[in-house]
């Protein structure tokens, strides 16, 4: 079949488990982000794809084909480092070149397309520049014009933009979406910014411990998380202990009406902060303080003391012009933006 | 504002102890005489001159070059080997021969040179011209494979992998990538083995002190019999040698970092 | 291309030729050495196969006594002074511009180079009368006549700081200019002057540095072997002088190799303390 399939893929260093019996499929044409804190295997799991460690157990096959025995200089893969790993003593053109420079291209069609690629990476006529006169920006496109050099069957990037600052790395998320839709090429990227992986991807894979928590596309990911560490690190989550009565659901804080839950069980949910509804007054069914509140132009984040509960409310500013600490309000939490894990997620 | 002169004040004496001596060799060697005296007595050329001319002086310069340049290529042929398989391999055990590389140099010259003659000695091959082109080869093995062991800790393993997955095998990136990025590493390690086997003494003539004049020894057997305004020039003319060759390392590379600082970069 | 153990032997090869020489070149002439130090003189310049302590023996004697605190205590004398011109020196180099800096290098770097022949012709020639800086003196009316300042324990001392000061600034230099400079900034927001702040904050910082390069100028200087006799008397000189002119001019090598081992192991004392010190201090 096409595309990158991870069968049951682990990896131990010594007694540690790095990758832990990882399953997964990345169909050719889609953009994939391994997302997860530090420490979690992503990095080690694309290594593994990359060819840079061995699996200690499982296969990893692409296009059909297994690649375990396949050493890393016969992959045909492209890959951006996280120090971007330009040759500090090659030239720009002469780094991008390199991949081809080593198959025995020849110059005229090396020297061809160097300069497409340049062109492609928005990045023309820099060939005969040194790598230390480059901005870090520049440099970046240098290194993805490298890794495409060879039209690699797999693109992996493991933090491409994690050196970059905020608003040049932002542009760089748009500009790698838009590159890798126009070549269609399958590519899988590593990082840890849960922003990043939201606003590139097809899907997003979260690890956790070394192994998958849950892949999904991102909008389906954030609106059902699978368990309460994935609603946690991907955008911001409550997370509430719920016991089920007559009519919805009950915490120390109030009552959610009309969420199922059997009666007498216990269950942890998960509601994002801008689906909890603020009004002033006690008329609502969870009575709350406010205990601090942050501006942040577009939104306003409310921060709530209910009950032994905490609970972070998100809105527009517009909707609560002067709400201040110590206000009393009532909160109202819509049974349809709850998400009930199973309980042995709890 | 009076510490910054204080400062300067400092540095300023500092550059005149350090220059005085080799500033009044320099004059001596103006003399019109034959004697040492300054400041000089008439103003000649003729002694810079002498060191070109005369027979002994020209061969004991010929010599000394020659030594430095076989006894460099020697411990640069050491240490580059060594400094490869300490980076390449893990091995605990082959520290130990990278301890006997440095060893020679830490110890005090003395005592490489007293080894040196006991083994020339006893293999028979005392006084042998090639004999201290190997003794100094093993002599100064510490400072190639001190430049050449930081020349492989430039090479990022991020770097090497980057190679692989663009296709290079283990062949291409020891040609294309790994000796590229080391060799000016390698050329300032044979400079500085150059210029310090160029004015070693004690080894050169514990082993051929009887059979081979280098400069080093022909000055120092000159000592004896009375100073004399060559010897300041060729002193002088050494000076300006290791001034360049250290020149022309800081020119081509970064010597700041040979010497153990950041590089430029890494500076914030 | 990973760090990976030696696997089939091919993978030694690279390492057999740098064993091949030092063991042969360096280890094993080190090893006749040793032997050698045990064996006996014979008269007429040689030496035969035997046992015998009797060259270690010798220590014993007071005028050995003598001379091994003179040369101990000159290193330490020469080591201190070198660390009082040369951490100042140090932190400010460090401060320099680049530019500065490499040209800084390139100038100590060739003193540092210099043949002790040289260094000792040409402090005797500047301390001479006839050649000397007296004669400067004189012309500036400073002084009546021109007088010889060698032979003499400070012109020993003089060419052996000149020599090991550029050495203690390359041994301190890394320490230095990795030293974070924040530090002192703070010490200055907290109050502290410039001085204050070298002295309460930067040196107490590098203490272990400070102690380690010690040890190593002390080695250095202890190696010093030409310079105690051009600008000396024979009572300024050192272990090193004696073991040189036991070896070539006394021919007798067995009790220069005894002096040679004893160096040997004085020096590995010094380097394991220092290795000790900087094992500890060696946190980052």
């Amino acid at each position: 079949m096409a595309g990158l399939a991870l069968t049951d893929v682990s990896k131990r260093f010594g007694s540690v488990s790095a990758v832990d019996g990882v399953s997964l499929t990345v169909p050719e044409g889609t953009f994939v982000c391994l997302l997860g804190p530090s420490g979690c295997g992503k990095t080690t799991l694309m290594r593994m794809i990359a060819g840079l460690e061995d699996p200690t157990s499982g296969e990893i096959a692409l296009n059909g084909e297994r690649l375990n025995d396949i050493p890393a200089h016969k992959r045909d893969l492209g890959m951006v480092f996280q120090s971007l790993a330009l040759f500090p003593h090659l030239s720009v053109g002469e780094n991008i070149a390199y991949p081809l420079a080593i198959r025995g291209r020849s110059k005229v069609d090396i020297g061809a397309r160097v300069n497409e690629l340049l062109d492609m990476v928005q990045l023309p006529g820099v060939a005969d520049r040194s790598i230390t006169q480059l901005s870090g920006g520049q440099r970046q496109r240098v290194a993805i014009a490298r890794a495409l050099a060879v039209s690699p069957r797999l693109f992996l990037l493991d933090e491409p933009l994690s050196a970059l600052d905020a608003k040049l790395r932002e542009a760089m998320q748009v500009e790698l979406r838009q590159l890798q839709q126009r070549l269609g090429i399958t590519t899988i990227v590593v990082t840890h910014d849960q922003r990043e992986a939201m606003s590139m991807s097809d899907e997003i894979v979260v690890m956790s411990a070394g192994r998958i928590q849950q892949m999904a596309p991102p909008i389906d990911m954030y609106r059902k998380p699978a368990n309460p560490f994935v609603a946690d690190f991907l955008g911001q989550a409550n997370l509430l202990m719920l016991r089920g009565v007559h009519g919805g659901a009950e915490c120390s804080a109030g009552l959610i009406s009309d969420l199922d839950l059997p009666a007498g069980e216990t269950r942890q949910i998960s509601v994002r902060p801008e689906d909890v509804a603020v009004a002033p007054g006690d008329a609502g069914p969870i009575k709350a303080k406010v205990s601090f509140v942050r501006e942040m132009g577009a939104t306003i984040e409310i921060h709530l003391t209910a009950g032994s509960e905490r609970i972070i409310a998100a809105t527009s500013p517009k909707a609560h012009p002067d709400c201040r600490i110590g206000d009393e309000v009532s909160v109202t939490i819509p049974a349809e933006a709850c998400v009930v894990f199973d309980k042995q997620e709890a | 504002m009076s510490l910054t002169w204080l400062s300067r004040i400092f540095f300023a004496c500092l550059a005149i102890f350090l220059t005085l001596p080799i500033a009044v060799i320099g004059g001596v060697a103006f003399n019109e005489k034959k004697t040492l005296s300054f400041p000089p007595q008439g103003f000649s050329l003729d002694w810079y001159w002498q060191v070109f001319a005369d027979e002994g002086w020209r061969s004991a310069l010929f010599h000394s070059v020659a030594v430095a340049l076989i006894a460099a290529s020697i411990s640069v042929a050491i240490a580059l080997p060594l400094a490869w398989f300490l980076w390449r391999r893990v091995a605990p055990w082959a520290r130990i021969v990278e301890v006997l590389g440095f060893a020679p140099f830490i110890l005090p010259p003395v005592i490489t040179a007293l080894g040196a003659l006991s083994f020339w000695a006893t293999t028979g091959y005392y006084g042998q011209p090639w004999t201290v082109v190997i003794s100094h080869g093993i002599f100064f093995v510490s400072l190639p494979l001190v430049t050449i062991t930081l020349g492989f800790a430039t090479v990022d393993r991020e770097i090497i992998e980057a190679g692989m997955t663009m296709g290079a095998d283990d062949r291409t990136l020891a040609r294309t990538i790994i000796f590229p990025m080391i060799r000016p590493y390698v050329i300032s390690g044979f400079a500085f083995a150059f210029v310090l086997s160029l004015n070693e003494y004690i080894v050169a003539y514990m082993t051929v002190g009887f059979t081979l004049e280098t400069i080093p020894i022909k000055i120092f057997n000159a000592l004896r019999y009375g100073y004399t305004p060559t010897m300041a020039a060729v002193s002088l003319f050494f000076v300006l040698v290791a001034v360049c060759v250290f020149g022309f390392v800081a020119r081509f590379g970064d010597l700041p970092k040979l010497l153990g600082a950041w590089s430029e970069g890494d500076k914030t | 291309m990973r760090r990976t153990a030696p696997q089939n032997p091919t993978d030694y090869l690279p390492i057999t030729f740098p064993t091949l020489m030092l063991g042969v070149f360096f280890v094993i002439p080190f090893g006749l050495m040793v032997m050698v130090s045990f064996f006996k003189r014979v008269q007429g310049g040689f030496y035969e196969p035997s046992f015998t302590l009797a060259n270690y023996a010798r220590f014993l004697s007071p005028f050995f006594a003598e001379m091994l605190v003179f040369s101990l205590g000159l290193a330490a004398l020469v080591s201190i002074c070198c660390l009082c011109l040369g951490v100042p020196f140090t932190y400010r180099l460090t401060r320099l511009s680049r530019r500065a800096q490499v040209l800084w290098l390139i100038g100590l770097l060739g003193v540092l180079s210099l043949s002790e022949v040289i260094i000792g012709f040409a402090w005797s020639t500047l301390l001479s009368r006839t050649a000397g800086l007296s004669n400067l003196f004189v012309w500036l009316g400073l002084m009546d006549k021109p007088v010889a300042w060698t032979p003499s324990f400070a012109a020993v001392l003089t060419g052996l700081v000149y020599q090991a000061f550029p050495y203690t600034v390359l041994v301190l230099y890394p320490a230095f200019s990795r030293l974070d400079p924040s530090l002192m900034e703070a010490a200055r927001t907290l109050g502290a002057s410039p001085v204050r702040g070298f002295l309460n904050v930067v040196l107490p910082a590098m203490r272990k540095t400070l102690l380690a390069t010690f040890i190593i100028v002390f080695i250095f200087a202890l190696g010093a072997y030409l310079l105690p006799q051009i600008l000396g008397r024979p009572q300024h000189w050192t272990l090193s002088v004696l073991v040189t002119d036991q070896a070539i001019y006394q021919s007798n090598m067995p009790f220069a190799a005894a002096m040679a081992v004893f160096l040997v192991f004085a020096s590995l004392v010094l380097v394991a303390i220092s290795g000790q010190i900087n094992r500890r201090g060696g946190g980052s």
